[in-house]
C-alpha cells in the first residue's frame, strides 16, 4: 500500500502476505517428505546392514551429476528472480527457460535410472526383489517411493515454472487504485483519454460521492526502477517452491546413493 | 513509489554464484568422504553436509537470511515439529 | 465514519444480494468468505446427517444380540463409514471451514481472507474428497471395512475398496491445509489498524493455532494414505510385515495427524464457547491471554501424545510411558480454558439462551471426556479398556459432546448474524433439552459396557451386556429426535423467522457491529479498532 498525494493506492496483490501463505505451503511438504524421511531413519537403523548392501545397487555416478544438475538449476533460479527484479527481463526468462530444462535434464536420467533398475528386474514387488533380505526389499521400497514422489514435484515444478514464464512474456500490468480514507479528494474531477491533438477521446463521468474506488490499469515493459516486487511475486514464490525441491534432493542423495 | 526497491542490496549475482560454488565444493566433499570407507563417520558426514548444504539453500536462494523474524520464526517452528516427530517415534523403535 | 466517499448508509445490500452469477453459480463459483462459509456449513450438515442416520442403524443393530438387520460385513462398513464420514467430513473442517471461515475475517476487522480463490478450491475439494468418499461405498469390490484409521497390514489386504477411501481422504487433507494456510496468512496480514494479537477475539486465536496444526499435522497423514494406496498397488512393502514394513510406524505416522486432529476439531469449538460465554454473561472473559495462550500451548503439546493411541500396540514401553506422561500434560492448558469459561459466569449476569444453554453443556460433556480421557491416558488403566465401548464412550463425550455442541451452540450464537433471521427460542431450548439428555442416555451407558469388557466394532454380543445397549438405543432415538427439531427449527427461520436487528445478542466483538447479514465486503470502511475484544462498556443487550 503506497501513497500518492495523500491518497491510499492498493495494489491488488499482498506480496508478503503471498510469500507467508507460500512458506506455509512449503512446510506442509517439508512433512509431507518428512513421514517418509521417518520411515527412512526408521529401517536405515533397523537394517543398516541390507541398507549399506541394497544402496550398491544405485549408481552414484548418476546421483552426483543429478545433484549437480538441480543446484545448478537452482542457481539459474535464484539468477532469474535477481534479474528480474533489475529489470532485465529477456535474461530472466532466459535463466527460467535453463531452470526447466535442468529440472527436465534431472527427470531424463531419472527415466533411465529407473528404467535400468526395472531391466535388472528391480522394481516394488519384483520376484526378483522378494529375493533379498527383508532390509533390501524396504529399501528399494523406500527408494521408489520417495525419488518417484520427488520426481512428480519436479515436474510439477516443471510445469509452475512454465506457467510462470508464459505470463512474463506476456506483458505485465499493475492496477493502481484509489481507495478507502481520501479518495474523496478526487471528487468533482474526471479522467479522460486524450488524442494527439489533445483532444477528447473519452471521458469518464464526474467522480462523486457515490464513487467507491478509482482503477487505472497500467501496462508497461519492465524497466528497473519500474519493476516492484509486487509484480513478481509469482516467480519468486515460484523459485521457492524449486529451491525445497532442490533441498529434498540434496537429503535423498546422501541418504540413497552414498550410504555403500 | 520509490520505496519499493529498499532490499535490492542482497540480489548481488555474486553472492548466488558464491553460493552455488559452495553447494558444488559441499557435494564433492560428501562425494569423496563417501568413498573412504569410514564407517559410521560417513553417515554422520553425509547428513550434516546435508544439512548445511539445505542451510545454504535455504538461507541465500530462498532469501531467509534477508526476511524478518517471523519467517525465521516459522521456518524453525516447522523444522522443530518434525524434528520432535522424529524423535518421539525412536522412542519407540529404540527401546523395543 | 463522516470522511468516506464509499456506499452511503442507506445503500446497504446484504452479501446475499450482491451476486456476481445468477442462480446456484453465484454460490459455488463465489469468492466471498460469507459464502464459502455457508457452502460449507450447508454440506457438512448434509454430511452429518448421512453419518447419523449410519449410526443410527447401527445402534438399531446393536439393540439385541445376533442379526437384527444387517450382515456383520455390512455392520464393518458401516462403523467404517461413519467414522469416515463424521470424522473427515464433519468434524476435521467443523467450526473451522464453516463459522471460521464466515466470521474470522470480519473478526479482524478484513473485506475477506487473504486468499479467496484458495477458498474456493478448498471448498471444492472438500466436496470432491466427499464424493469420492461416499462413491467407495457403492464402487469397486464394496465398501471399506477398515475402520476410519485404515490401520496395516489389514487395509492392505482387505479386498474392499480401500483404494478410493484412502484417496479421498487424502483429498479431503489437502482441502483442509488450504484452509490453514488461508487463516495463517489471513491473520497475520490482514487484520484491521488497532487490531493487535490480544485484541483479537479467542474464536481467533483458536484458529490461528487450529491453522498450524492442519498445515504441520496433516502432510502426515497425506504421505501415510498415498503409501497405503502405493503399497495396495505396487507392493511397496513399507508397511507389510511379510516384506520386513513395520504396521507400527503406520500407527506412528496415522496418529502423529490423527490426535493433533483431534485438537483441530475441538479447538475452534473451544474457540466458540470462548465467545458465547462473555456475551451470554454481560461480563467481559475471565483471563483473556490464558485463555489465548492455551490454544497455543493445546496445539503444542497436542502434537507430542500420539502414542497413547498404541499403548496395546506392541510399541516399547520407554514410549508408552512418555507418551502417557505427555498426555497428562494436555490437561493443564484444557482446564485452564474450563475454569476461566466458568469464572467468566461468576457473578455475571447470565442471560438464558440457547447458545449458552448448548455451551454450558459443551462444558460439562467436555469435562467428562476430558476426565476419562486422563483415565485411558494413563498406561496401566489404558491396557484394560483399550479397544472397549469406554474409548468410545470418551471420544463421542469429547468430539460429540465437545466439538458437536460447540457447532450447535454457534450455531444458535451465529444464525441471526449469518441469515439476518431469529429462530424460534423456545423450541430451541427444547430441542437442547432432548439433546442433552438424548445425548448422555446413548453414550454414558457405554462407559459401563466397556468397563464389563464389551469389545468396540463387534457385530455380536454376550446377552449380559444386552441392558446397555438398550438404553444406548433408546438414547440414539431421543437425541436424533431432538437434532432433528432443532435443525427443523433452524431451517424454517430461515423463511419465516423474525427479522434479527445487527445485534441481538448485544455482543462485543466486530460483527456485532455490522448489519445482519453482512455486506459484501463486511466493512463500508476498514474499521479502526480501539477497544478490547470483550469490553461491554455501552453495549447493551437487547
Amino acid at each position: 500500500m503506497n501513497t500518492i498525494d495523500g491518497l491510499t493506492v492498493h495494489h491488488h496483490r499482498d506480496y508478503t502476505g503471498a510469500k507467508i501463505g507460500m512458506w506455509v505451503f512449503l512446510f506442509t511438504e517439508l512433512l509431507l517428505f518428512g513421514g517418509m524421511f521417518i520411515l527412512y531413519s526408521v529401517y536405515r537403523t533397523v537394517h543398516a546392514e541390507d541398507f549399506h548392501h541394497a544402496a550398491m545397487e544405485l549408481d552414484t555416478l548418476v546421483g552426483t551429476m543429478n545433484t549437480l544438475i538441480l543446484l545448478t538449476s537452482s542457481l539459474t533460479m535464484a539468477l532469474s528472480i535477481a534479474l528480474i527484479q533489475t529489470g532485465r527481463k529477456k535474461s530472466s526468462i532466459l535463466c527460467l527457460v535453463l531452470t526447466i530444462a535442468f529440472g527436465l535434464w534431472f527427470m531424463v536420467n531419472k527415466y533411465f535410472e529407473w528404467g535400468a533398475k526395472f531391466e535388472h528386474g528391480l522394481y516394488p514387488g519384483s520376484e526378483f526383489l522378494l529375493q533379498h533380505s527383508q532390509g533390501e526389499i524396504l529399501f528399494f521400497g523406500l527408494y521408489f517411493t520417495m525419488t518417484g514422489l520427488h520426481g512428480l514435484h519436479v515436474l510439477v515444478g516443471v510445469g509452475v515454472l512454465s506457467v510462470v514464464g508464459f505470463k512474463m512474456l506476456n506483458k505485465p500490468y499493475e492496477d493502481i487504485v484509489f481507495a478507502g480514507p481520501g479518495v474523496d479528494k478526487l471528487e468533482g474531477a474526471e479522467i479522460a483519454l486524450l488524442g494527439k491533438s489533445g483532444q477528447k477521446m473519452w471521458s469518464s463521468e464526474v467522480i462523486d460521492d457515490s464513487v467507491e474506488r478509482v482503477s487505472v490499469r497500467l501496462k508497461y515493459r519492465p524497466v528497473g526502477k519500474r519493476v516492484r516486487k509486487e509484480d513478481y511475486a509469482l516467480l519468486e514464490n515460484s523459485g521457492l517452491y524449486w529451491h525445497l525441491v532442490d533441498i529434498i534432493w540434496i537429503f535423498l542423495f546422501p541418504l540413497f546413493y552414498l550410504i555403500t | 513509489m520509490d520505496n519499493n526497491r529498499t532490499d535490492q542490496e542482497h540480489t548481488g549475482f555474486d553472492v548466488y554464484v558464491l553460493t552455488w560454488v559452495t553447494l558444488l565444493i559441499l557435494t564433492a566433499i560428501t562425494v569423496t568422504v563417501a568413498g573412504m570407507h569410514l564407517g559410521k563417520l560417513s553417515v554422520l558426514v553425509a547428513v550434516v553436509v546435508a544439512t548445511v548444504k539445505a542451510g545454504v539453500v535455504l538461507y541465500f536462494f530462498m532469501h531467509l537470511k534477508y526476511e524478518s523474524a517471523l519467517f525465521k520464526i516459522m521456518v524453525y517452528v516447522a523444522l522443530g515439529t518434525l524434528m520432535i516427530f522424529v524423535g518421539l517415534t525412536f522412542f519407540d523403535i529404540l527401546f523395543r | 465514519m463522516a470522511n468516506h466517499a464509499i456506499v452511503g448508509a442507506g445503500a446497504y445490500v446484504d452479501f446475499y444480494k450482491a451476486k456476481r452469477y445468477p442462480g446456484v453459480l453465484s454460490w459455488i463459483l463465489s469468492t466471498d468468505h460469507k459464502r464459502i462459509g455457508i457452502l460449507y456449513l450447508a454440506s457438512m450438515l448434509s454430511f452429518f446427517l448421512v453419518g447419523m442416520s449410519i449410526g443410527f442403524l447401527m445402534r438399531l443393530e446393536l439393540i439385541a444380540p445376533g442379526k437384527q438387520l444387517v450382515d456383520p460385513q455390512t455392520y464393518n462398513a458401516f462403523f467404517t463409514l461413519h467414522g469416515v464420514i463424521m470424522i473427515f467430513l464433519f468434524i476435521v473442517p467443523g467450526l473451522s471451514a464453516s463459522f471460521g471461515n464466515f466470521f474470522l475475517p470480519i473478526h479482524i476487522g478484513a473485506p475477506d481472507v487473504a486468499f479467496p480463490r484458495l477458498n474456493l478450491l478448498s471448498w471444492w475439494l472438500f466436496i470432491a474428497g466427499g464424493t469420492l468418499a461416499v462413491l467407495s461405498m457403492f464402487t469397486g469390490s464394496g465398501p471399506p471395512d477398515t475402520g476410519w484409521t485404515f490401520y496395516a497390514p489389514y487395509s492392505i489386504r482387505t479386498g474392499t475398496n480401500v483404494i478410493l477411501a484412502a484417496f479421498a481422504a487424502f483429498v479431503l487433507g489437502f482441502s483442509s491445509i488450504l484452509t490453514g494456510i488461508n487463516f495463517l496468512t489471513t491473520v497475520h496480514r490482514m487484520r484491521a489498524p488497532g487490531m493487535g494479537w490480544f485484541r483479537m477475539p479467542l474464536f481467533v486465536w483458536s484458529l490461528y493455532a487450529t491453522a498450524w496444526m492442519q498445515v504441520l499435522a496433516t502432510p502426515v497423514i497425506g504421505i501415510n494414505l498415498l503409501l497405503i494406496i502405493s503399497e495396495r498397488l505396487f507392493g511397496i512393502g513399507v508397511f507389510d510385515p511379510a516384506k520386513g514394513g513395520d504396521p507400527i510406524l503406520y500407527q506412528h505416522l496415522f496418529w502423529i495427524y490423527s490426535h493433533p486432529a483431534v485438537y483441530i476439531m475441538i479447538l475452534p469449538g473451544m474457540g466458540a464457547i470462548s465467545e458465547i460465554m462473555p456475551v451470554f454473561s454481560r461480563r467481559t472473559i475471565f483471563g483473556y491471554k490464558f485463555i489465548a495462550y492455551s490454544s497455543i500451548t493445546i496445539a503444542a503439546l497436542g502434537s507430542l501424545v500420539w502414542g497413547h493411541h498404541m499403548f496395546t500396540s506392541g510399541q516399547s514401553y520407554v514410549a508408552s510411558t512418555i507418551f502417557s506422561l505427555l498426555t497428562m500434560l494436555v490437561a493443564i492448558p484444557s482446564a485452564v480454558k474450563v475454569f476461566n469459561w466458568i469464572a467468566t459466569m461468576y457473578k455475571g449476569s447470565i442471560h438464558i439462551e440457547a447458545p449458552l444453554l448448548f455451551a454450558m453443556s459443551f462444558i460439562f460433556l467436555f469435562s467428562v471426556g476430558g476426565l476419562t480421557g486422563m483415565m485411558i491416558g494413563t498406561l496401566s488403566f489404558d491396557v484394560h479398556v483399550h479397544d472397549t465401548y469406554f474409548i468410545v464412550g470418551h471420544f463421542h463425550y469429547t468430539m460429540f459432546g465437545g466439538m458437536g455442541m460447540a457447532f450447535f451452540a454457534a450455531l444458535h450464537y451465529w444464525f441471526p448474524k449469518m441469515f439476518g433471521r431469529m429462530y424460534n427460542k423456545a423450541v430451541a431450548k427444547m430441542a437442547w433439552l432432548m439433546i442433552f439428555v438424548g445425548f448422555n442416555t446413548l453414550y454414558f451407558p457405554m462407559f459401563i459396557l466397556g468397563w464389563l469388557g464389551m469389545p468396540r466394532r463387534y457385530y455380536d454380543y454376550l446377552p449380559q451386556y444386552q441392558g446397555g445397549h438398550v438404553v444406548s438405543t433408546i438414547g440414539s432415538w431421543i437425541l436424533i429426535a431432538g437434532i432433528l427439531i432443532m435443525l427443523s427449527n433452524l431451517i424454517r427461520s430461515l423463511r419465516t423467522g423474525e427479522k434479527a436487528d445487527g445485534n441481538p445478542w448485544g455482543g462485543t466483538t466486530l460483527e456485532w457491529t455490522v448489519p445482519s447479514p453482512p455486506p459484501l465486503e463486511n466493512f463500508e470502511k476498514i474499521p479502526h479498532v480501539d477497544r478490547d475484544p470483550y469490553d461491554f462498556e455501552g453495549v447493551s443487550a437487547r
